[in-house]
């Protein structure tokens, strides 16, 4: 069994254009939610969101890639790029042979879906672009980061709604652990915020209107987002045998289901999960300092949530941290897990703790230290990053300092 | 129908219940219909009235519209059918 290490990671989201940028944005507590800016957004009752702003696609792709990159792949490609760039690697002979790209996603490629629907239906038109299938299809952005990187390994997308980018990574992490492939490039995105998209999302009434409040007692319900994080999955021998410089160990992760209920989360599902990774990392409850919540705002997720994390960690859960970073960058559905690894990272590297903010008013159901509005300075060797899933899939990843 | 024999009829269909069993005085959870199953009811009244409901899941004693019983379930509709037409 091969220990396996972080070696990059890269971002486009919300809170910001890298890594860098996001960090910054949550040690502040910036809150990237706000009105919608989309075709028909008069028509939505719910009009907020957290949208990637300040972005130029065509600043960045040629005509040819825009062609056949939908707005999730655009994420994709930015953040892979970033990640691959810090880990320094080069993927060419039997590494490039070995290495792949597992991403999580879980609507495909909706900007074009509601594109072409649109063109097709509203507009009455009788023919699409070419590439409508390539473009839509959800393992496009594995594909391409395949292509534009090399990486000739095992390469494919992992769709499990919420919990997408948690379930790819506890597969990318398998796969280097087990000596598959040497280095995995893993994370997710997800670019729901279209008409449509949202659309659907305001059926299931469970979106809030005015913010996103994770554990607090007023809040509403959840708020969506946008964006990616990718990440460079690597074998600690191979790491340290190049002299890379390692941003955390992936120390463990488990998956389960709750085999219950098509939107009503599990306690019993959750418990498992967090148990499970504490299992497989061999870490013992206590050692956890900071768990990146799955923390979705809506009445549900949170008081089951904290539930569980009694469950599991007994007294040592009123010492520990546990926050939402969702209330900063809303809930970006199949790439939400991978961005919030980056809170987890910046407790163990940095040992600050991104706040859950909007919070408001104590909820008897979720007393945990939800670290509230303003980031903490901590020393954390051990951080949880969950995962909970419409349909009661469930993945979550434990992170060690190094 | 009237207003209050097409929600009856909604929430009967839904609940797997006979119109005669949806009283007045029935709630949610004595017509045994869990969050899903309102949540279509809901659906369903909004495409019977063409209206929107202010009902979010995540608030459900908020006070937007009342949905303690049937009763109050059917006021509230009636308001904003009348709003509607006003």
């Amino acid at each position: 069994m091969k220990r396996v290490v972080i070696t990059g990671a890269g971002t486009i989201n919300p809170l910001g254009m890298d890594v860098a940028q996001t960090m910054t944005a949550m040690a502040n507590g910036d809150c990237a939610i706000g009105p919608i800016d989309i075709p028909d957004a008069d028509r939505l009752h719910v009009k907020i969101g957290a949208q990637v702003r300040g972005f130029d696609p065509e600043a960045v792709f040629n005509r040819q890639e825009l062609a056949l990159y939908d707005r999730f792949t655009q994420f994709a490609m930015i953040a892979a790029a970033q990640a691959i760039d810090q880990s320094g690697l080069q993927f060419d002979g039997a590494l490039a042979q070995s290495a792949g790209v597992i991403l999580g996603n879980s609507g495909g490629g909706m900007q074009t879906l509601d594109e072409n629907y649109r063109a097709v239906y509203a507009e009455g038109k009788n023919r699409v672009h070419p590439f409508v299938v390539p473009k839509l299809m959800n393992n496009a952005a594995s594909s391409h980061i395949s292509m534009r990187h090399n990486l000739q390994g095992p390469s494919f997308t992992v769709a499990s709604a919420c919990a997408s980018s948690n379930h790819a990574m506890a597969q990318a992490f398998m796969m280097v652990r087990a000596g598959i492939a040497p280095v995995m490039i893993t994370g997710g995105s997800e670019s729901m915020l279209c008409f449509g998209g949202i659309k659907a999302w305001e059926g299931l009434r469970v979106m809030a209107k005015t913010a996103c409040r994770p554990f607090s007692a007023n809040r509403k319900g959840m708020v969506q987002g946008e964006g990616a994080g990718v990440f460079v999955f690597e074998d600690y021998d191979h790491a340290r045998a190049r002299g890379a410089t390692i941003l955390a160990e992936v120390a463990g992760a488990a998956m389960c289901a709750d085999a219950s209920d098509i939107v009503m989360p599990s306690r019993a599902g959750a418990a498992r999960a967090m148990r499970g990774a504490l299992q497989d990392a061999r870490i013992a409850p206590d050692a956890v300092g900071y768990i990146n919540a799955h923390g979705t705002g809506t009445l549900a997720n949170d008081k089951t949530e904290c539930a569980a994390v009694a469950d599991v960690f007994g007294r040592h859960a009123d010492q520990l941290m546990i926050s939402s970073t969702k209330s900063m960058h809303g809930h970006l559905i199949g790439g939400t897990g991978a961005v919030e690894l980056l809170a987890c990272l910046m407790a163990l590297r940095d040992g600050v703790i991104a706040p859950t903010v909007g919070y408001e008013k104590p909820d008897p159901e979720c007393a945990l230290d939800v670290v509230p509005n303003v980031a903490r300075q901590a020393q954390v060797d051990v951080a949880l990053s969950n995962a909970f899933a419409c349909g009661g899939l469930n993945a979550v990843l434990a992170l060690r300092k190094i | 129908m009237s207003v209050k024999e097409t929600v009856i009829t909604i929430i009967a269909e839904q609940a797997l219940l006979d119109p005669s069993d949806v009283t007045p005085d029935s709630t949610i959870d004595s017509l045994g219909l869990d969050s899903m199953g309102f949540v279509e009811c809901i659906f369903a009244f909004e495409e019977a009235f063409d209206t929107q409901i202010p009902f979010n899941a995540n608030d459900p004693d908020g006070n937007e519209f009342d949905i303690s019983n049937v009763a109050a379930i059917i006021s509230g509709i009636e308001q904003l059918v009348q709003d509607n037409a006003a």
